[in-house]
C-alpha cells in the first residue's frame, strides 16, 4: 500500500486511452480518475468518441492503448468482479418489446443476480411506481413510448446494487419529471459513495450535481491541451 | 448469483419470449414438411425411391431448417441490447451463451425428433428405420444448434448476414449428415447402427463443449 | 512463444523480416519447381499401368497437400490473432486465405483432369476429392466472411474463430468422408492411393512437394507485404517504404 491515507484511491482510473478505429484516430491521451461519490460527464462533439470511450471503460471494447484500472486493478484482470461492481447502460435499452414493463423488471432482476427476485412481486410494483409507469404495467414495452420504454430500461438504477454506473446518455427521450428523477436517483447514490460516468448533452440536468466533466476535442490538439 | 442460476434464467426468459412469438419457431418445422413434401411430388410417389431417399431427405431437410432458425439465436438480443448486458455479467460468457444454445435446440432440434416418425411415415420408410431415425436426430441435432449458434455469433454485425451464415455452416454440417443419414440406411436393412450413434453423440459432445468458446469469442467481437 | 513473437507484433519489423525472407523463398521456389517439374514431367519413367497420365500427380499431390497445409497455418494464425491480441496476425489471414483456396482449386481441376483417362469421367464423387470441395467451401467461408465486415479488424476476427472452428472440423470432415466413400462404392477406386512408388518416381515428387510449399509461401508473403502496407498506410515507416520503391507502386496506382 502505497497510497497516502489522505488521498483515497480512485475507484476507476483511465490512464492515456485512445482509440484508433480503420487508421482514424478518434482520441488519445484520455486519462482522468473516478473517485467514490463523483460524477464524472463526458463531453465532446457528435462522433468525437463519447459512446466508444464508455464501452472501453465499461470492459466491453479493447482500447487501442493505455489502461483501464478498477481499484487499481486492470479491469480485464478479473472481469467477473469489475462487472459484478458495474451497472452499464448503453443506447440499446435491453428492453423486450415482446414482454410487459413489469416483466422486463422481472427479468433484469433475474438477470443482474438479484435472488429475490419474483414474478409480480411488491417492490416490482413499487419500482414502477417510483419510475411513473404505474397503470402501464400490463402493456408490452413494444407499445409503449420511447420516453416510457427508456424508463423501463432505467429501473435498473433503482434495483442495482453496484458502485459504478457508467451511462451513456441516460436522459434521452424522458420528460422533464423523468429528467428530476433521474437528477434525484444520481443524488443518492452519490451521497452512498456511488460513481457515475456518464454522457449528456443536457448540460443543465447536471449542473446541480457539480460534475467534474471530460472533454473530448478535435484528436491531439485539444486533448494534449486539456492534459497539462 | 452462481453461474448455474444464470444459465436457468437466461434459458427460461428465452423460452418465455419464444413463447410470445411461436411463429419463429414454428415456421422452420412447416418449411421442412413442404421440402420433405416437394420431393414426392419431384421425384415420384413411388415407395422404393421415396423408401430409398427418405434418410438423406429427411436431414438435409433438417440442415436447412436448423439454416432458417440461426436468425433467432443472437439477432434480437443483439439489436435491443440485452446481448451485451450478457457480456456485462460477472459470470463466464461461453457458459452463459450456451443457454441460448440449449433453447434453440429445444425450440428446433426437439421438435424434429417429436415430428420424426410423421416424417419416416410420409417419406415410406422400413418400419425397422423409425427409431433410428428418431435416435440420429436426437444425437445430431445439438451438433446442429451448436454450430448455428457459432454461425450466428460470428455475422451478427452484418445487415445481411443469412446466405452468409449458411455457406459457412453447411460445409461444418456434412459429417454430421453423413453418419446420420448412413444410420438410418443401415437400420432400414437391418444391420446394427450402434456405430454411427455413437459417432453421432461424440460429435455432438465435442461440438457442444467445444462451440460455447468459438461463440463467446464470437459475441464479444459482435458486442464491440 | 511471446518473447519470440512480441517484435514481431510492430509492423514494420515484420514487414522487414518479410522483405528479407522473400528473394530467398521466391528463388528458391523457382530453382525447385523447375527441377521438379521437369523431372516429373519430362525424365521420370512412365507409370505400367496409367502411362503418362499419371504424371499429374507432380501437381496434383503437391497442391492437395498445401492447400490443408495453408488451412491450417490459416488457423494457427487466427488463433495467434485472436489469443494475444497481433494485429500482424490478423493481417496473415487475409494473405493466405485466396493462396490456400486457390491450391484447392489446383488440387480439383488437376484431379479432374486425372479422373477422364483413369475414370472415364470428369468428376466422380472421390473420397478425396470430395475432401477438396469441402474445403474450397471451407475457404469460400472464410474469405466471404472476411470480406463482408466494413471493418477490417472485425472482419479478421471473425475469419479467424471460423478458421479455428473449421480446423477443428477439417479431421472430422476428411475422416467421415473416406469412410462415407468405402461405405458407398467399395474400395475399388482408390487408385489414386498407390501402395508404392519407384524411387525414380519419388524423388521428383519430393522436390516438387518442396516447390509448392515454396510457392505457396512466397505467395502469402507477397500477400502479406501487401496487408501489411495496406493496413500502416498513414503510419511514416510505409510511407518512406512507398516512396523508396515509389515509381513502381505510382505506376500501378495510375
Amino acid at each position: 500500500m502505497k497510497h497516502k491515507t489522505t488521498e483515497p484511491l480512485p475507484r476507476l482510473r483511465a490512464h492515456e486511452l485512445s482509440s484508433v478505429r480503420g487508421g482514424r484516430t478518434l482520441f488519445e491521451h484520455v486519462s482522468f480518475e473516478v473517485h467514490a461519490g463523483e460524477l464524472w460527464q463526458i463531453t465532446g462533439a457528435n462522433g468525437a468518441g463519447k459512446s466508444t470511450l464508455l464501452r472501453m471503460l465499461a470492459g466491453l471494447m479493447p482500447s487501442s492503448s493505455g489502461r483501464i484500472e478498477f481499484n487499481n486493478q486492470p479491469i480485464q484482470y478479473d472481469r467477473s468482479v469489475y462487472h459484478q461492481q458495474l451497472l452499464f447502460i448503453g443506447h440499446k435499452p435491453a428492453v423486450k418489446a415482446e414482454l410487459t414493463a413489469l416483466e422486463n423488471v422481472y427479468w433484469q432482476r433475474r438477470l443482474s443476480g438479484d435472488k429475490t427476485a419474483q414474478q409480480d412481486s411488491s417492490s416490482d410494483w413499487d419500482l414502477l411506481e417510483t419510475i411513473g409507469l404505474l397503470g402501464l404495467e400490463d402493456e408490452v414495452t413494444g407499445r409503449l413510448s420511447a420516453g416510457q420504454q427508456r424508463r423501463v430500461a432505467l429501473t435498473r438504477l433503482w434495483h442495482s446494487q453496484a458502485p459504478l454506473w457508467i451511462l451513456d446518455e441516460p436522459f434521452t427521450a424522458l420528460d422533464v419529471k423523468g429528467i428530476a428523477m433521474l437528477q434525484q436517483r444520481f443524488q443518492t447514490h452519490l451521497g452512498q459513495g456511488g460513481s457515475i460516468v456518464m454522457t449528456s448533452h443536457q448540460a443543465l440536468s447536471l449542473a446541480s450535481l457539480n460534475p467534474k466533466q471530460r472533454h473530448l476535442g478535435e484528436t491531439y490538439a485539444n486533448a494534449m491541451g486539456a492534459q497539462s | 448469483m452462481s453461474a448455474l442460476q444464470l444459465w436457468r434464467s437466461v434459458l427460461s426468459k428465452d423460452l418465455r419470449l419464444a413463447a410470445r412469438r411461436r411463429s419463429d419457431a414454428i415456421n422452420p418445422l412447416i418449411f421442412l414438411l413442404m421440402v420433405i413434401t416437394l420431393f414426392p411430388l419431384g421425384v415420384g410417389p413411388g415407395p422404393d425411391i421415396l423408401s430409398r431417399i427418405a434418410p438423406g431427405i429427411i436431414w438435409v431437410a433438417a440442415l436447412l431448417a436448423t439454416l432458417l432458425g440461426v436468425d433467432r439465436i443472437f439477432k434480437d438480443d443483439y439489436a435491443d441490447g440485452s446481448l451485451e448486458q450478457l457480456c456485462l455479467l460477472p459470470q463466464p460468457l461461453a457458459f452463459t451463451v450456451s443457454a441460448k444454445m440449449v433453447s434453440h435446440w429445444l425450440l428446433s432440434g426437439l421438435p424434429l425428433v417429436i415430428l420424426s416418425p410423421l416424417l419416416a411415415l410420409l417419406l415410406n420408410l422400413p418400419g425397422s428405420a423409425y427409431g433410428a431415425l428418431s435416435l440420429s436426430l436426437l444425437f445430431g441435432t445439438p451438433a446442429l444448434s451448436a454450430l448455428a449458434a457459432t454461425g450466428a455469433s460470428l455475422t451478427l454485425p452484418l445487415q445481411r448476414g443469412s446466405a452468409l451464415v449458411s455457406l459457412i455452416l453447411l460445409p461444418l454440417f456434412i459429417p454430421i449428415l453423413i453418419f446420420a443419414t448412413s444410420a438410418v440406411e443401415s437400420a432400414g436393412m437391418g444391420m446394427a447402427v450402434h456405430g454411427q450413434l455413437a459417432i453421432l453423440a461424440a460429435i455432438s459432445v465435442l461440438t457442444v463443449t467445444l462451440a460455447p468458446l468459438a461463440v463467446a469469442a464470437g459475441v464479444r467481437m459482435s458486442v464491440n | 512463444m511471446w518473447r519470440w513473437l512480441h517484435p514481431y507484433a510492430k509492423p514494420e519489423a515484420t514487414y522487414r523480416l518479410v522483405d528479407k525472407l522473400l528473394p530467398w523463398f521466391a528463388g528458391l521456389t523457382v530453382v525447385s519447381l523447375l527441377v521438379g517439374m521437369v523431372w516429373g514431367l519430362a525424365f521420370a519413367p512412365s507409370d505400367y499401368q496409367q502411362g503418362d497420365s499419371y504424371r499429374i500427380i507432380y501437381i496434383h499431390v503437391p497442391a492437395a497437400i498445401f492447400s490443408m497445409g495453408a488451412y491450417f497455418g490459416m488457423a494457427i494464425c487466427g488463433a495467434i490473432a485472436l489469443i494475444w491480441q497481433i494485429k500482424t496476425a490478423e493481417w496473415a489471414l487475409p494473405a493466405i486465405a485466396p493462396v490456400g483456396a486457390a491450391m484447392t482449386a489446383i488440387a480439383l481441376f488437376t484431379g479432374a483432369i486425372w479422373g477422364k483417362p483413369m475414370w472415364g469421367t470428369w468428376w466422380v464423387w472421390d473420397a478425396r476429392l470430395t475432401s477438396e470441395l469441402i474445403l474450397l467451401f471451407l475457404y469460400v467461408g472464410v474469405m466471404a466472411l472476411y470480406a463482408a465486415f466494413d471493418d477490417a479488424r472485425t472482419g479478421a476476427k471473425a475469419a479467424s474463430i471460423l478458421a479455428i472452428v473449421g480446423v477443428v472440423n477439417l479431421p472430422i470432415i476428411h475422416y467421415s468422408v473416406e469412410w462415407w466413400n468405402t461405405l458407398h462404392q467399395g474400395a475399388t477406386i482408390t487408385k489414386l492411393e498407390r501402395p508404392s512408388i519407384a524411387t525414380s518416381m519419388l524423388w521428383p515428387l519430393l522436390i516438387s512437394l518442396l516447390g509448392f510449399m515454396l510457392l505457396t509461401a512466397t505467395l502469402v508473403l507477397m500477400r502479406y507485404k501487401n496487408q501489411l502496407l495496406k493496413h500502416e498506410l498513414n503510419r511514416p515507416w510505409a510511407q518512406a517504404e512507398l516512396a523508396q520503391d515509389s515509381s513502381a507502386v505510382v505506376e500501378e496506382e495510375r
